[in-house]
């Protein structure tokens, strides 16, 4: 496996740090972009597929933000290395799934990464803790700059980045925020907000972006449109939205603690207990306890785990990084089983108050 | 109420997608649906949009729709009915070539037909330039319309005097 590199670190992007990282785990901008002389990945051939490779791989290495980023093609990976990118947020299921010249470019704290011929030739990404569209935005924006200075991008005046699917062309930008609604789940007024939030134009995905399940009160929120806007409309539409749901999931919050705050710190401490003591474990149970752990840390109740170690418990026992940190792969119950002993480690190296409970 | 993508079924998948203020409706059957992965359940649904386009691009019917579908891609050699099937362009020549198929499809998904991003570098010395003339142009209309005669001819020279010397320059610059 030649992951455990990645595998050992944690992405920069999980750090707990940036504004709101006790609602809004992650925030993302990604561009689409494709070599004005190569058909888009589906009709091109094999070696026009290397050299879109070997020119994106080039004008990569004249550009200082990704100069120290490696190169991973998807022929080289096993499909448990690949499963591990997929829970790593760094690719699709589509390029991990198909068997042509696919690559990652990725820096070694993830914050930026490149797909390259997934369904666009490139797929820019910028991948931040917390909320930070803006910064994410002007990162790749810069990257994407430097990249357009060597690679010929195909563009047209009035329709902006052409794209494989029209869905994408124009700035061909997808932003996102990864956020967590715990309180409006629990007083169901979640369905109103979703729909407030297609009603404005923007689409809500599950924890893995597009086709994915919604699971442990995660949402992924992002621009649904890229024809007619700028960037930065986009960016700041999607801002101002997700700072609505913010306040929402706050005002949501206080109603709950008002009605039931006991019951409600019991049903995190239970949470925070059995994640603590499990031996046999799933990773549905985890993204499950972890949720209401994570709802402990933002209601700011003492002695749980900080927003690090519980991003580090979400994302470090998904089942690819639970074998590669076994560095074999396993059956489902023997990752159960694992999956428990990392949950437990985690939560002692990093429980705040470990030698004062109280 | 029968399915609106094969027009045989009876529709038993009602829903509604709002986006820019603009309401479309779908009604699908549940065979439909389920090819098209309208799901219920979000579970690794394999929900792809190109289906979804490849329906609304079948709205338009009638024989002048089979004549568009024969229409070929000189770069990639893709007839328009395969992107019907797929939801996915062969290349970005496509875009020229079906652009006429394309601005309702686009309108229909974005509400719009017209970028107003960042451009390349490459080709933003000329974008922008372009831009600049065409909203002088915009303007110096306006103010014909206004009566206001003087503003106008003042617009026109200076779309004039950008048009040689800064046309030029701009052309140059992006060469460089």
């Amino acid at each position: 496996m030649k992951l455990t590199n990645l595998a050992a670190h944690l992405g920069g992007w999980l750090d707990g740090s940036g504004p709101a990282a006790d609602i809004v785990l992650s925030t993302r901008v990604r561009l689409a972009r494709n070599l004005r002389e190569v058909p888009f990945t589906h009709r091109a051939r094999e070696e026009q597929l290397a050299m879109v490779y070997s020119s994106v791989l080039s004008a990569v290495r004249k550009t200082p933000a990704l100069m120290s980023s490696s190169s991973l093609t998807m022929r080289e990976l096993t499909p448990v290395d690949r499963q591990f990118l997929v829970e790593r947020h760094l690719i699709s299921h589509d390029l991990a799934d198909n068997g042509r010249l696919r690559g990652l470019l990725v820096v070694p704290d993830e914050s930026v990464s490149a797909m390259v011929n997934e369904e666009d030739h490139l797929r820019l990404q910028a991948l931040a803790s917390g909320f930070q569209l803006r910064s994410a935005w002007e990162s790749i924006n810069t990257i994407d700059d430097e990249l357009g200075q060597d690679l010929d991008y195909a563009f047209s005046e009035d329709l902006g980045y052409l794209t494989a699917c029209p869905t994408n062309v124009g700035t061909g930008m997808r932003a996102s925020v990864l956020i967590h609604l715990p309180s409006l789940v629990l007083t169901k007024q979640i369905g109103r907000v979703l729909q407030g939030i297609n009603q404005v134009g923007l689409a809500v995905r599950g924890f893995y972006g597009e086709g994915s399940q919604i699971m442990g009160n995660f949402f992924q929120i992002s621009n649904q449109t890229t024809l007619g806007q700028s960037e930065k409309e986009t960016v700041e539409g999607l801002e101002r939205v997700t700072r609505q749901i913010i306040e929402a999931e706050t005002r949501a919050r206080e109603e709950l603690l008002k009605d039931a705050r006991v019951q409600i710190e019991d049903k995190i401490w239970r949470a925070y207990g059995t994640l603590r003591h499990s031996r046999v474990i799933s990773s549905q149970e985890v993204v499950n306890l972890s949720s209401a752990v994570r709802f402990g840390v933002a209601l700011a109740i003492p002695g749980l785990a900080s927003v690090r170690t519980l991003n580090e418990v979400l994302i470090r026992t998904q089942p690819a990084h639970v074998q590669l940190a076994a560095g074999k792969e396993l059956e489902q119950r023997e990752r159960n089983v694992l999956r428990a002993e990392l949950v437990r480690a985690l939560l002692d190296a990093n429980e705040p108050d470990a030698v004062n409970p109280n | 109420m029968q399915c609106q993508f094969c027009g045989k079924r009876p529709a038993v998948v009602h829903f509604t997608q709002i986006e820019n203020q603009k309401k479309s409706e779908y009604h699908v059957c549940e065979k439909c649906a389920e090819e098209r992965g309208f799901h219920t359940s979000l579970n690794k649904s394999k929900f792809s949009v190109g289906d979804l386009l490849a329906g609304m691009v079948d709205q338009t019917g009638g024989s002048e729709e089979s004549k568009l579908g024969r229409v070929r891609c000189p770069r990639c050699h893709m007839v328009y009915s395969t992107f019907k099937e797929s939801g996915r362009l062969g290349c970005s020549e496509c875009y020229e070539t079906f652009r006429a198929q394309l601005k309702p499809l686009l309108r229909r998904i974005h509400g719009s037909t017209r970028h107003s991003g960042k451009s390349p570098i490459k080709d933003s010395a000329r974008v922008a330039l372009r831009r600049e003339i065409q909203r002088l142009h915009e303007d110096m209309q306006k103010a014909i319309e206004h009566e206001e005669f003087e503003t106008a001819a003042r617009l026109r020279d200076q779309i004039r005097s950008i048009e040689t010397s800064g046309g030029a320059k701009g052309e140059a610059e992006t060469r460089g």
